[in-house]
């Protein structure tokens, strides 16, 4: 930490990246088109955050990643990770930053998995003492012990993930990049990498940057969600406010004591379904425009209420939303 | 800059390395390379074997060339046998510590060019480490026989500057060789499907190389004896060894320049690799 305010550990200013492809075939393929993957992303990570990177394929997330990490120069604008450009100083920033690529692997297929974290440590130049402390730490918060002496194309995914995971982290690198670290993970896996990941955080203060299509990920990981479209960053905030900037609703579930006629025409609410005669009725209602209490003072006003839910808006259901209008513009 | 204590990165020893410490990691990923390969021992055996048959076909071909014409280009089976044994065991060699550079489009299909970005290292020498062919030591046992075989069976009058000259066209002609791998590595940043082409210049080269330059025509002098140096590497030095005359286009003092065509192609090779790299990272490359 430096003095005057939080460390930053990425840094963009109009952050652009473009791709252009050549169009058409053979001599004539002189004419070439511009993909524009990342467009003038502005983005301020310190350090400690956990951020969720998040958007649908082909929105921009990975082409972000390389320029990050020194992979990609960027187009325009600029972009610092942990004080440092990523590519003219990429081998000092590796020792900093560690990523896991979901679909690549950095393990040696044909070694023990024990035997890829002594190549890594080496590479990293970490002394025996604390590349074997770390090692240890690692293997039992990720309950690796069992499968140390299995050559990694033994692994099932979820054990090759989690040695993925802590092949990226051995070297203490303060800003951990995931790319997708639980795609094809099963439930119980899911929450083994999930739980380590906070462990991780909460020892050792590591930043955290995901990007992820798993909104149980997101849920349980990040206290921010950058949202990405057309490589535009549209929405940068807590979850709750990105429900809002889609505009989905929170719900107000109510069990009346009678059957009642459907609630409609309550200011800022709309009237979902009914249950039962109009026993149970279902409000949908816009949390910016009114109040749960308001909704309800309205409902009650009509008909004597016996129990109510509010159901928060699903966040897999906003980010379908999100993701629905961007397919639709392209 | 960012220091260790900031980053939290303790691990990592900011200090001045020696040439032991710095080689380390490579070290151990071909030590492991090298235990994995003889690990499957059925394996090892069959790519050892095929290796040699490899090896001992081409050197067939060349005796079944000149069992049809005994001379050719001014050369008969004895010497060119020389020449062959000095292009085959340096190109062996290369290929042993090489030969998996110019796989560069698999690894840039599988992604792991992009893994070898997050490490601490040289792209080239992340890559160039980060296999070795053991299997290549048998196609190198071939031509080496075919060089000492060479040796016995042509009259040279030996002297200490022809012993010199054998030794630095052997180092000379393994480093060219591996020149022309890291070039091809570079042209497959640019053409998805580059190693047809890449190729025709490692395999194609290897084999002109061990061929009878003289009978070539002006283009295939140009390409195989300079922009690809590949008759520099056995054919001229062999010229100089027997004391033969030279072809046009190809003055036998040339033999002794051998390292001057093993930097050029190193130099040909880096410049492709280097502006590979910048169109793989579209930094205007």
């Amino acid at each position: 930490m430096s003095i005057d305010g939080p460390d930053i550990v990425i840094e963009t200013t109009g952050l652009t990246r473009v791709f252009t492809r050549r169009a058409g075939r053979g001599l004539r393929s002189l004419r070439r088109t511009a993909l524009t993957a990342v467009d003038d992303l502005t983005l301020r990570v310190d350090a400690g955050e956990a951020v969720g990177y998040i958007g649908a394929n082909g929105a921009g997330k990975s082409t972000t990643i390389k320029m990050l990490v020194g992979i990609l120069v960027p187009s325009a604008g600029s972009v610092r990770t942990c004080g440092l450009d990523p590519v003219r100083d990429r081998r000092i920033l590796a020792r900093h930053v560690g990523v896991v690529f979901g679909q690549r692997s950095q393990l040696w297929w044909d070694l023990p998995v024990r035997e890829s974290f002594a190549i890594l440590a080496a590479i990293h130049r970490l002394r025996p003492s604390d590349a074997t402390a770390r090692e240890e730490e690692l293997v039992a918060r990720l309950e690796m012990g069992g499968y140390l002496d299995t050559p990694v194309r033994q692994l099932s995914l979820g054990q090759r993930m989690r040695a993925e995971v802590a092949a990226a982290l051995l070297h203490r690198p303060r800003l951990v990049i995931l790319d997708e670290p639980t795609i094809g993970l099963d439930v119980l896996s899911k929450q083994r990498l999930r739980q380590f990941l906070l462990a991780e955080r909460a020892a050792h203060g590591t930043t955290l940057l995901l990007t992820t299509h798993d909104m149980g990920d997101i849920e349980r990981l990040c206290d921010r969600v950058v949202l990405v479209d057309h490589g535009r960053a549209v929405h940068d905030g807590d979850l709750a406010g990105l429900a809002r900037t889609v505009g989905a609703r929170r719900e107000l579930v109510v069990d009346l004591l009678a059957p009642s006629p459907d609630l409609v025409g309550i200011p800022h609410t709309v009237h979902l379904m009914s249950d039962g005669g109009g026993i149970r009725q279902r409000l949908a209602f816009d949390a910016d425009a009114t109040t749960a209490a308001q909704v309800l003072a309205a409902v009650a006003s009509r008909a004597e209420v016996r129990d109510l839910t509010i159901e928060e808006p699903d966040i897999e259901d906003v980010v379908r939303r999100v993701y629905e209008a961007s397919g639709r513009d392209r | 800059m960012v220091d260790s204590s900031r980053t939290g990165a303790t691990a990592y020893r900011p200090r001045r390395l020696g040439l032991a410490d710095r080689s380390r990691p490579y070290r151990v990923v071909l030590a492991s390379r090298m235990r994995s390969q003889r690990s499957y021992r059925l394996n090892f055996g069959i790519d050892l074997f095929s290796s040699f048959v490899v090896g001992f076909v081409e050197l067939a071909e060349v005796w079944l060339l000149f069992h049809n014409a005994p001379v050719i280009g001014g050369m008969d089976f004895r010497q060119i046998l020389l020449v062959f044994g000095i292009g085959d065991l340096s190109w062996s060699l290369a290929s042993l510590v090489f030969g998996h550079v110019d796989n560069l489009a698999t690894y840039l299909r599988l992604g792991t060019l992009d893994v070898f970005y997050l490490r601490p290292q040289p792209l080239l020498l992340q890559l160039v480490t980060s296999d070795i062919s053991l299997r290549r030591l048998t196609r190198a046992a071939v031509g080496l026989g075919a060089l000492v075989v060479g040796l016995r069976a042509n009259d040279i009058a030996w002297s200490p500057t022809h012993v010199a000259l054998l030794l630095m066209t052997l180092v000379s002609a393994a480093i060219t060789y591996a020149g022309t791998y890291v070039w091809a590595a570079g042209v497959q940043f640019f053409v998805v499907a580059g190693s047809e082409l890449t190729n025709s210049v490692v395999y194609g080269g290897r084999y002109a190389a061990t061929q009878v330059a003289a009978v070539w025509s002006a283009p295939l002098t140009v390409l195989f004896g300079y922009v690809f140096p590949m008759a520099m590497t056995a054919y001229v030095p062999t010229l100089v060894l027997l004391g033969l005359p030279a072809p046009a286009g190809l003055p036998a003092w040339l033999g002794w320049c051998t390292p001057v065509f093993a930097v050029w192609m190193w130099v040909f090779g880096l410049v492709m690799w280097r502006s590979g790299v910048r169109h793989y990272q579209g930094g205007g490359g």
